[in-house]
């Protein structure tokens, strides 16, 4: 279960900014929020597989760039259509400047 | 008892308008009526990935369960023919009557129909899912596909007819594709797309002649030329599904007109979505009518919510996109308020146009690139538009200042 990967460094994001990660045939989106968090969701819009990471992240909400459906990507919860379903969240944890996060 | 609220129309805008009404707790009763003997589903995909497989699917607004869960009723394969505007009801093609205390016509648009003989069985439009399956029955290696009309459905059905291996000729009557609303060095780019996936377009030329023979067409151009094709697909615009309204005698101005909040003359009924006339705040109240699906998603729900009194003025800005090979083109705002461009390169060829008005406003960005490399700026730009905002064109036209950054100023 403890299977951490590190998807980058902590620099490599600006804050209210999301970049894509991908790994083992997955695709992922890594957030770092206005307040210098970071989160991980699944990479692809529950509409239509459109990867996040080309989005927009307006304080803790991401934006599909295809169709602008929104998610908060903190909780992964769908915030208006078109889409309806929620986005699957990964724990993150920061170590020695690098971001990693637990696939499970 | 509550009469409920009605929707005639049960595309994007009426489904959508549905299910925010129920998200916004509204518990009385909700009629949705289509014409179409679909759930509520999805038009963009038809001219797209809907043609790419074997056979397109519906790609539903709803499933049969959400709309029993939320206990919205949607009548199928009916039109309304006439309301009676005194006693608040709606006549339905099968007779029956039904009640509203409020009525939104979310009526939609129809393609412009070729005003010219000879027309026949392998002349097609394309609105709906079932012409959807009409057309691409015909998108086979080899089949010869005539697209008249060199605007985006048909330029979409271009690269879909391609990729499957038809052999596709655009015919457009303009000097170039895309005149209406896409500025010359964007459509340049797609003209070029489509010429390199080998599909041939002809601009300039009128039709002279259609004669088919319902194996095949022959269209005869004013230059000389002859096409001929399996199949001809007719993509020169829409018009308003106004005819409804226009009998009950509401007032029709390019659409049903309504006010900021979608009211039409009636303050009980509202129209949304393609088949309305509405004033563009950010504009100054220009009246525009707008055929786009995000329109239609967003003035479905603003609609709801002011059928139950919200009082909520329209205040977006028009966003638009189309999808043509690995190119994606977005457009916020209406590019003809500018008066100036600025351009911004970004990575992989992409670009955005930034359109300027005379006094410095940002009023539209017009970009294209592959995938979605210009989405990001394209929905900042729209908050800009949104704004008001006069960024510096020099900070506009730079890759090196984020646009997020002329944001917060």
């Amino acid at each position: 279960m403890s299977d951490w990967v590190e998807a980058c460094g902590a620099d490599d994001i600006d804050e209210e900014d999301v970049m894509r990660f991908d790994h083992d045939g997955r695709t992922f989106a890594i957030y770092r929020s206005p307040d210098d968090e970071y989160f991980a969701t699944d990479g692809l819009c529950t509409h239509e597989k459109v990867h996040l990471a080309d989005g927009l992240v307006m304080d803790d909400i991401i934006e599909c760039p295809k169709h602008n459906g929104r998610f908060n990507y903190k909780t992964g919860a769908a915030r208006g259509a078109p889409v309806c379903v929620n986005l699957r969240t990964y724990p993150v944890k920061l170590d020695a400047g690098k971001v990693l996060i637990q696939i499970g | 008892m509550a009469k409920g609220m009605l929707i005639i129309g049960a595309g994007e805008c009426g489904g959508r308008a549905a299910l925010a009404l129920r998200d916004l707790g509204y518990d009385g009763p909700v009629t949705l009526v289509g014409d179409e003997p679909h759930l509520p589903y999805e038009r963009p995909p038809l001219s797209k990935d809907a043609m790419a497989g074997d056979a397109p699917v519906i790609k539903a607004i709803a499933s049969d369960e959400i709309l029993a869960e939320r206990s919205i009723r949607h009548i199928r394969s009916v039109q309304a023919v006439a309301i009676d505007r005194a006693a608040h009801g709606v006549r339905l093609s099968d007779g029956s009557i039904l009640p509203y205390d409020k009525l939104l016509l979310a009526t939609g648009s129809l393609p412009r129909r070729l005003p010219m003989p000879g027309l026949g069985p392998r002349c097609v439009y394309l609105r709906t899912f079932n012409d959807a399956l009409a057309i691409r029955a015909h998108l086979s290696a080899g089949n010869r596909i005539a697209i008249v009309g060199g605007g985006f459905i048909g330029l979409e059905l271009a690269a879909a007819a391609r990729r499957l291996g038809a052999v596709v000729t655009v015919i457009e009557a303009q000097p170039r594709i895309l005149m209406r609303g896409v500025p010359a060095e964007i459509a340049k780019i797609i003209h070029q797309a489509h010429e390199a996936e080998g599909v041939k377009i002809l601009c300039g030329d009128a039709i002279a002649a259609i004669a088919d023979d319902g194996a095949q067409v022959r269209i005869a151009l004013a230059g000389g030329q002859d096409i001929v094709a399996d199949l001809a697909v007719i993509g020169i615009g829409a018009v308003p599904v106004t005819g409804l309204a226009a009998e009950a005698g509401l007032t029709i101005d390019n659409g049903i007109a309504v006010d900021a909040e979608l009211r039409t003359s009636d303050p009980d009924i509202f129209a949304a979505g393609d088949c309305c006339s509405f004033p563009l705040a950010v504009y100054g109240g220009r009246r525009v009518r707008l055929e786009a699906w995000r329109n239609a998603q967003e003035q479905g729900a603003l609609a709801a919510s002011n059928m139950l009194g919200a009082g909520e003025a329209h205040a977006a800005v028009p966003w638009f996109w189309s999808d043509q090979y690995g190119l994606t083109l977005q457009i916020s705002g209406l590019s003809d308020e500018g008066s100036k461009v600025v351009r911004r390169d970004l990575d992989d060829g992409a670009f955005i146009l930034f359109h300027l008005a005379q006094d410095g406003r940002l009023v539209a960005a017009s970009g294209i690139g592959p995938g979605n490399s210009v989405a990001r700026d394209i929905r900042l730009a729209e908050m800009l538009i949104a704004k008001r905002a006069k960024p510096a064109p020099e900070a506009l036209g730079s890759q090196t200042i984020k646009l997020k950054s002329l944001l917060a100023a």
